[in-house]
Formats: structure tokens, sequence, C-alpha cells
């Protein structure tokens, strides 16, 4: 998506202020995990309640799906995260990050009649702070800013094809 | 910003104006510096998480080194051999199979070939069922089982396919080694082909038989407890010291990771001086009160009765008492033979307790109204007046509440069960200082020993998770799951072979008899009652 109209310095600033945070978050997640050797998502997985709990749960069947799973996860994060602080393939990082986000909240839906063992640290009702986090990335989506990495490669690239020509 | 942004898309028309410039004009040179500008405004971010990142695990680090100093603990698992069998064949007879016998035949690698089929196809249609896969790849113990023995006829025909189960195969199989039942455990231990035996009969059985077996020199693996009656326990000790066989009590929480990393807990001194231990038993369902299934075919015609009794009082035929006898003071030391001996071993284990030097004890039959004479809600005091320390147990059979195994020291106390939590003491002297700067956190563990943690369990029936919580089901070895008997059993075999003490021997198999006799003894008799270590008598 293209941004199409330009926006106010200050619709900027926290446009990027709020993709640098996601960034963060995600990053430090997928480092933590990357760093404790026994960091498995197998406990969550088992954890998950609902309508698609039964998919989540065959994910840990296997010890090879489950490393593939633990692998995806972590990376995915780190990358993620770096992708949105950095600014680098914006779109695509804030993509992977709500179908990220997606997956952790139909894992465990705040519905009405779940409980989960993982505890939270609030209360929450069909909306918790997963979905929120999605929510701003969809904004994010739709709302793309120039500040970030693939500007700079917008411009080499631009530079490059002229210097062909 | 907004101007620039405009500048920006007027440099960019302009290059649309102007196709055919070949060299960067100074426009486009600052268009170009501009935009590598707004390309890395975030990444100073990234500095300041690296810096925040590195900070962080640096503290961690050094917090987990204070902590790790102060302990001494080593965080790797126990090194425990897991050597496959090697040396010579060892021929084995195996007395019982009624609930316990079938479950340490399958820890020796054998089981009916119905198991086999319901088991793989339990694994076909749920995954997370590894009861199949773990049995097919246990280890080979290098055995055979060349006797069995159950006064059950269809007990005892279960138990000869098993037992000719040999290359763990489902009905589709011939098993075609050659078992042979004997009438009477007499027979079977006089067998010339037999050189150790499995005793899982019921517990007024236990002495007689591990006596029997010391007599004709065959080595002994005994279902707890070790006995049914005070004399008896000193009968079996002597026998059993005296024939110089191997003698393995079944208290399999001995081969428990946690259990032992629990004992290292203890050396290192983490908790202080301890001077109260707690363990439980909780249980909620007829299984685990003992009200078992009664075989619809069973009858006096396919039971031979007179033998089953044995020793104990006469009583006429009934097939409660056949196959509940657990509920009865004429065969079993109820709660506290059944359930206590395990959790005193464990504490036995971890802390050397020895036999106590006092017991008092009370309860009643609260719940399971069926006519059984021994208590459902249980509890016995033991004192330990030279070690400054009581153990009290704690049972009861028809409430779910899980409680744990706790050993409180005037500075920690520790959980001990599948896994091992530590932690210090709000008021404990040695850990003051680190609990005042912040250091140790007396909320949460200072030490936590989670064995295969990566591991998914999939225990299936309340039982199984009263004793995989207990740490009495499976335990860790290399990270796999293993069941915690079959490497009891394993050790055993490889004493004989090599010679040498298994961890559960005679010693610890009186020390748990005669502490088990003092617990029932002050229950039924409602008095404390005293060892007296000198005379070896129980006052």
């Amino acid at each position: 998506m293209k941004q199409t109209c330009d926006y106010t310095i200050g619709q900027t600033t926290f446009l990027v202020t709020l993709r640098t945070l996601i960034g963060w978050h995600f990053l430090y997640e997928g480092m933590v995990k990357l760093t404790n050797p026994d960091w498995s998502s197998a406990g969550y997985l088992l954890d998950s309640r609902g309508f698609m709990s039964g998919f989540f749960h065959s994910l840990t069947y296997k010890a090879s799906v489950l490393h593939t799973v633990d692998f995806l996860n972590e990376w995915g994060l780190i990358l993620i995260g770096l992708g949105l602080i950095l600014g680098l393939f914006t779109r695509f990082s804030t993509f992977a990050g709500i179908l990220l986000l997606a997956l952790y909240y139909l894992s465990h839906p705040p519905f009405p009649g779940f409980t989960f063992s993982v505890p939270s640290e609030g209360s929450y009702l069909i909306v918790n702070k997963t979905l929120i986090e999605l929510a701003a990335l969809l904004v994010l989506y739709v709302f793309p800013t120039r500040i970030g990495l693939d500007a700079v490669f917008q411009v080499w690239w631009k530079s490059r094809k002229r210097a062909v020509k | 910003m907004e101007e620039k942004a405009k500048n920006m898309n007027r440099g960019e028309e302009q290059k649309k104006e102007t196709p055919r410039a070949e060299e960067p004009t100074n426009s486009d040179k600052k268009v170009n510096r501009r935009a590598v500008l707004k390309g890395l405004a975030t990444v100073p971010v990234l500095g300041v998480f690296a810096w925040g990142y590195y900070k962080k695990r640096h503290m961690d680090r050094v917090l987990k080194q204070v902590i790790r100093d102060e302990l001494g603990m080593e965080y790797a698992p126990p090194i425990m051999s897991t050597a496959p069998a090697s040396g010579r064949q060892l021929r084995l007879g195996v007395i019982g199979y009624g609930h316990r016998g079938p479950q340490l035949m399958k820890a020796a690698g054998f089981v009916h070939p119905s198991w086999i089929d319901s088991a793989r196809s339990a694994a076909e249609k749920n995954p997370m069922d590894k009861r199949y896969q773990e049995f097919m790849e246990q280890d080979d113990l290098n055995i055979v089982i060349n006797g069995i023995c159950d006064v059950f006829d269809i007990h005892a025909g279960e138990q000869m396919a098993a037992a000719a189960n040999l290359k763990r195969q489902g009905s589709e199989g011939k098993p075609a080694y050659p078992v042979k039942r004997y009438r009477t455990y007499k027979e079977l231990m006089a067998a010339d082909d037999i050189d150790a035996v499995i005793i899982a009969a019921p517990d007024h059985w236990h002495a007689p038989m591990t006596i029997e077996a010391a007599r004709n020199g065959k080595h002994v693996y005994c279902e707890k407890p070790m006995t049914w009656t005070v004399p008896e326990t000193f009968m079996v000790r002597e026998e059993v010291k005296k024939s110089g066989i191997v003698f393995q009590l079944g208290h399999q929480g001995r081969q428990t990771e946690s259990y032992i990393k629990a004992k290292e807990a203890v050396e290192k001194n983490l908790l202080g001086k301890i001077n109260l231990i707690e363990v439980t038993t909780n249980r909620n369902s007829p299984n685990g009160a003992w009200v078992y299934a009664i075989h619809p075919k069973a009858s006096p015609k396919n039971i031979d009765w007179k033998q089953f009794i044995g020793q104990a009082p006469w009583h006429d035929f009934d097939l409660k008492r056949f196959f509940r006898w657990r509920c009865w003071w004429d065969y079993s030391t109820g709660l506290s033979g059944d359930l206590f001996t395990h959790e005193y071993d464990a504490m036995n284990q971890i802390l050397g307790l020895g036999i106590p030097q006092y017991a008092s004890g009370s309860g009643g039959i609260y719940y399971y109204k069926d006519g059984r004479t021994v208590p459902d809600v249980q509890q016995e005091v033991f004192e330990y007046p030279d070690r400054n320390l009581s153990l009290l147990y704690s049972a009861t059979l028809a409430s779910d509440k899980d409680r744990g195994k706790v050993v409180m020291g005037h500075d920690g106390w520790m959980e001990v069960g599948g896994t091992l939590n530590v932690y210090a003491d709000r008021e404990s002297d040695r850990y003051r200082d680190l609990i005042k700067s912040g250091k140790i956190d007396p909320s949460l563990p200072i030490y936590s020993y989670s064995p295969g943690r990566k591991n998914l369990d999939a225990v299936t029936t309340a039982t199984e998770k009263y004793f995989a919580g207990r740490g009495l089901l499976y335990t860790y070895r290399g990270g796999k799951r293993v069941d915690t008997t079959h490497l009891h059993i394993q050790e055993w075999l490889e004493a004989i072979r090599k010679g040498t003490q298994p961890s559960c021997n005679i010693n610890r198999g009186f020390e748990e008899a005669i502490t088990n006799h003092m617990g029932v003894m002050a229950l039924r008799e409602g008095r404390r009652v005293e060892w007296d270590p000198d005379k070896e008598v129980i006052i």
C-alpha cells in the first residue's frame, strides 16, 4: 500500500512510534524464547481452547512438527520485530505480525466459558491485548509511513535503475 | 517535516519531468540524503534495544550466579546409569497378576498381546497417547520369565500369555516361549530354572514368599510394603541377609530424578535446620480407594481361596475380599502400607531418616462405608527427637486436593514431586542479606528442577496423575520419559549380575516396614508407640 497523502509531523511520529514499540515487543519476546534452552511452545499449545484448539493441540503430536513450530515462532518474532523497528520489508513484516497475533488470539480466545492454565495479568472479555496489538498492526498496514530502511532501498533502487539507463 | 515531505514530492515530480537526466542533480542528492536520514531514523532504537537487552541479560545472569554461588547446586540432571543390560540372561518367576503384577511385568518388558492391540490402536486414534511407543522403546532387560503363579486361573492364563510374549507382539503374533504355571509359590521357588522372583502377591504374602525365596537362593524384587506384621519383618531381614540374595523393595521413587536433586539440596543445606516434613495422600476415585473391578467370571471354582487366605484369619469365600483385599486389615496395612510407605521411602531416600523414635496416629472410615476395616482418612505423626524433626503423614481417599511432599527448614522449604522447588524462608538467617538486597524473592523458587521439561506428558487417569505428580510413575533419563518401575527392576537385575546392593535394599526395607508398623500400631491401638533401637522392639 502506498502513502497517498502527506501526514502531519505528529501523525508520522506516532505512527512510527507505534510501529517501533510493537517491533520492540516482538523482538524481545523472540529473543527471550531463543535464549531460553528450556522454552517450548508445547505447554501453550496444549492449553489452547476454542474451535481451533484441535489444530493447536495437533501441532504438539510430533516432536519434529513441534520443533518446527518453535523455530518458526522464535525466528518469526525476531524477524518481524526487526522489520517493524527498522522499517524493513515493513508491509510483509506487518502482515506476518498480524498473522502471528491472529494465531495467538485464536489459540487462547478470551471468550466466556474458556479458562486457561496460562495465567493472564489482566481481565479480558473477547478483547485482550493481543487483539489490540493486532488491530494496531492493521492500522499500520493501512497507514504506511516513509520512515524506515525500505525508503533507503527505494532510493537506492531508483538511482540504480537510472544509472543502468 | 511537512515542508520536507512536500519538497520530496516536488523532487519526485521534477524527476518525472526530466527522465533523460543521466547525472543526479543537486536537488536529487538532497532528496536522497533526506530519504536516507528518514530511512535510518529508527535504527538508534535498535541500539537502545541492544543496550537494554544486554543490561537485563547481564543482571539476570549476575543474579542467577549469586544464587548459584550461594546454593552450590548443580542444574544438570543427576548422572545415573541407563546402560543396557549386559552379562548373563536372568531367568525370572513372577507371582501375582492382579493389579500390580501386570504393571511390574510390563516394566520388565512383558505384556499380554491384548495390551499391545489396545495401546497400538489408542496411539493411532490419539497421537498424544505414547504408551505403545514408550513400551516398544523400553530397554530389553535380557531376561526371560520361566515360571508364573497366581491363585486365580484366569489371571494365571493371562500372566502366562504375557510372559510368553517375548517379542512384544499383539494378537497377530504367536508367542511360543514355554512358560510354566506353578500352582503354589513354594513349587515356583524350588524350580531349578528360576534365578530370581518378582513378588506382586497381596501384602500378607510378601514375607512368607520372600523368606521362601531366600531359603531357595532366589533373588527377590518384592512389592511394598515389605511385610504385613512386625515379627515377619525381623524374619525377612534375617533370611535375606543369611542367604546373601539381592533384595529390592518396590519403592520405584528411588529412581526419580527430582528426589535425587532434593537429596542434593538437603546435603547442601539449602533449607537450614529441617524441623517438619509433611507428606500426604489425596485421592478421590473408587479405583484410588481400592474398590477395584471384580472379574465377572471369578468364582470358587477358579480361585484357590485357601491359598489366598494363607496365614490371614479364615474367612469364607468373598469376591470383594479377593479383589479388594487392601480394604481389610486381614490382608493389608491400609493407607499406611500402600501409600505412606512410598512417601516415607522418598523422605528416607532424601533425608536418611531411618526408624522414628515415636509414632502416633488417628483416622477413621469416613467416606467408604462398604464394609472395609481400614480407614479412608488417616493421620500419622512420627517423631525423630535425635534429628529434632517430625514427619507428618496426612491422607484421605475422598478428596483430590493436591498436596505435595513438603520439607520445612528454618532457612527454606521445598516441595518435591515430579518436580522440585526450593524457596527461601522470609525469616531465614542464611538468606537474610540476599532477600534484603532484593537478590532473592521469597515468593519465587531459589532453585527449581523440572526433569525433561521440554517433553510432553499425557497422563490418562486420575490415579496415574496422582502417581505422576509424586514422581512415582515416570522419570526422565537424558530428557526421555521412562517408567520408574522399569528403572527400579533394571537396577535390581544389574545388582544381581554384578553382586552389588540395589538402592532399596533389605536395610531400607527394614526401616520402611518398622516405621509402617509403628504407624499402624499407634493408629489401631490408639496410643503413642516407641521404638527401642538397642533391643529392636516396638514398645
